[in-house]
């Protein structure tokens, strides 16, 4: 078993009955890093994040956290990971202090250093002073989110999963639980799953990308961007036709494709176009468009492509294929350079 | 262990908070005043060989048929429905440790209700001292074996209680499922023997098997003093059975 990886997942698969809720699913996460888990609703993150933390047995595959497999020895890897399920239940009636404490002493931490750790996890959830002895019930959803975040910090576990840690807030709480987890990088492993892509852009250093039980796509944003969406894109805004377009770029040996036409104010059309080359592409775009018959520029700018667009080309794409039986940006990365160096 | 007493201690607090503890205790308390004053009221004209103490813990089936459901119901469905049974089960408490302290909390609950009722025939010598009957109304010997077999029966019918709860998500359903096992254990006992009344001819391994499930019968033994090991197997395997059924339902389920 590789023990430099944080959480290590080989062939995972996960039967509610006949049906499949995660199939083969593998992947692995390294110390210190922070990755989001994308996928649509009933993709599996749940089940996979359930697995993980021993609260559901896998039907088959196998699955380690820190170098403990979660099947074999559950209560180890529950005192190594620290879990937020999805809803973030809490009990109504208690208060946030007593109920961290009943966590903390759970969780074995030495009654000794029960307040400090309490103390510790509130400060950093911002708990302490506004939130510290009132009941849960009364707390509003962005406070309730903070309890469960500070729960799954409380005992100094290795490695953090929460499922949607986000969901429900808005944008301000939003942005405090993105400053919450950046604190964290570096320091724990954080797993985090989110249908907000814009927030896990932002917020992880990787993405995984489930479908229908199966990763799908697994890697940076710009690795995935590569991968999915090749290419560059450009969105123009030009007086001229898509064929007077075109012929300008062709013109110039430019191989470019339109992607997409929008009409805009007084005369003036929208234009996202994919092309390949180098960083100078941009440049001979401008030339090829200022010499061109018919066409008038007003601006061009690069447009890379988001997560959600990468989203859907993965899932789009994944209907039966997976990442195992495909070579991803990396491995193609490496096989050129390979071929470069031979030659 | 040690997570079990910080189970325990949690689901203590946890009960000492609830409005549904407090219900179950005043609706117990006020049900079985009335039925210790029908008792005494009884007796006052019609000479008894029976002690009213034993007399009133005669109808200890009316208070466990709904105070029991009322203890128990929520202890793992409402954990499980609000989905915090789930985060207990991500710490490294262990499945077994969750339902023996459910168990406990309302075990101790339930003995805590039914040793409060020994203060009723505590107040009636107080405000009557002149009936001359003070130390018939608290015969210490009855009322021991009779807590006996309270805090022996209390643990198969908690264990009810908590499996019915283990097995469903709805407090309701619960509820209900504990009523009708706590009836068929208590009043189903005692049709059996009726059963057996009736036929002529049961054979004598038959007869015992009967007797093994009478409820009241083991009552009787006990306040007369009469300690049998056969109660004490049934009841204590029955509720360790059903505990042990309910860790596996926690474990498949959470």
């Amino acid at each position: 078993m590789e023990t430099n990886h944080s959480i290590y997942v080989k062939n995972l698969t996960r039967y509610y009955g006949a049906i499949a809720a995660i199939k083969n699913v593998s992947f692995n996460v390294n110390r210190g890093e922070i990755v989001g888990f994308l996928g649509p609703n009933g993709a599996g993150k749940s089940t996979t994040m359930r697995i993980l933390s021993g609260l559901l047995p896998a039907s088959s595959g196998s699955a380690w956290i820190s170098g403990t497999s979660v099947a074999q020895n559950p209560s180890e890897v529950k005192r190594r990971i620290g879990f937020m399920p999805e809803n973030n239940p809490l009990p109504e009636d208690m208060r946030v202090v007593e109920y961290l404490r009943f966590r903390g002493r759970l969780k074995e931490i030495p009654g000794r250093k029960l307040r400090a750790s309490v103390q510790d996890v509130m400060e950093v959830c911002d708990l302490a002073r506004t939130a510290r002895r009132k009941i849960i019930g009364t707390l509003s959803k962005g406070f309730r989110q903070r309890v469960g975040i500070a729960d799954a910090l409380l005992g100094d576990p290795e490695v953090i999963i929460m499922d949607e840690p986000t969901i429900g807030l808005d944008p301000h709480q939003i942005q405090g639980i993105r400053k919450l987890i950046d604190s964290l990088r570096g320091r724990l492993t954080v797993v985090l799953s989110s249908h907000i892509l814009p927030e896990i852009e932002r917020s992880c250093d990787r993405v995984i990308i489930i479908n229908r039980g199966r990763v799908v796509a697994s890697g940076t944003s710009a690795e995935l961007r590569e991968e999915f969406l090749p290419g560059q894109r450009f969105q123009i805004e030009a007086e001229a036709s898509e064929d007077s377009l075109m012929a300008a770029f062709s013109n110039k040996g430019i191989e470019a494709t339109l992607l997409e036409t929008i009409p805009g104010v007084e005369e003036r059309t929208l234009f996202n176009i994919r092309a390949e080359g180098n960083g100078l592409l941009g440049h001979q775009l401008i030339d090829a468009l200022a010499q061109g018959e018919g066409c008038t520029l007003h601006s061009l700018a690069p447009k890379e492509p988001n997560l959600e667009e990468i989203f859907l080309a993965a899932t789009k794409r994944s209907w039966e294929e997976t990442i195992e039986n495909k070579p991803t940006a990396n491995m193609i990365k490496e096989e050129n350079k390979a071929k470069k160096a031979e030659a | 262990m040690r997570h079990f007493f910080i189970l325990l201690k949690h689901e203590l607090r946890m009960l000492m908070i609830s409005p549904a503890t407090y219900i179950a205790a005043v609706l117990f308390l006020c049900l079985m005043g009335f039925i210790f004053w029908a008792i005494l009221r009884s007796m006052v004209n019609t000479p008894e060989d029976v002690l009213p103490a034993v007399r009133f813990l005669k109808v200890f089936w009316i208070p466990v048929l709904f105070v029991v459901p009322l203890l128990t119901m929520r202890s793992v469905a409402g954990e499980r429905n609000d989905g915090t049974l789930g985060t207990l089960m991500t710490t490294p408490a262990s499945r077994a440790a969750i339902i023996l302290s459910k168990f406990a909390g309302a075990y101790i609950f339930y003995m805590l209700l039914w040793f409060i009722t020994l203060g009723f025939p505590k107040i009636a010598v107080e405000f009557f001292p002149q009936t001359a009957v003070g130390s018939g109304l608290l015969s210490q010997s009855s009322v021991l074996g009779s807590f006996l077999f309270l805090s022996l029966s209390g643990v198969l019918f908690i264990s009810i209680g908590i499996f019915a709860s283990s097995i469903t998500r709805s407090q309701l359903v619960a509820g209900m499922f504990c009523f009708t096992a706590l009836f068929l254990v208590i009043v189903g006992g005692q049709q059996l023997s009726n059963i057996s009344a009736y036929g002529a001819d049961m054979t004598e391994w038959a007869k015992s098997l009967v007797d093994y499930f009478q409820v009241f019968g083991h009552l009787d033994d006990f306040s007369r003093g009469v300690l049998d090991t056969r109660p004490f197997f049934y009841y204590l395997s029955l509720g360790g059975l059903l505990l042990g059924l309910a860790t596996l339902v926690i474990e498949a389920k959470a």
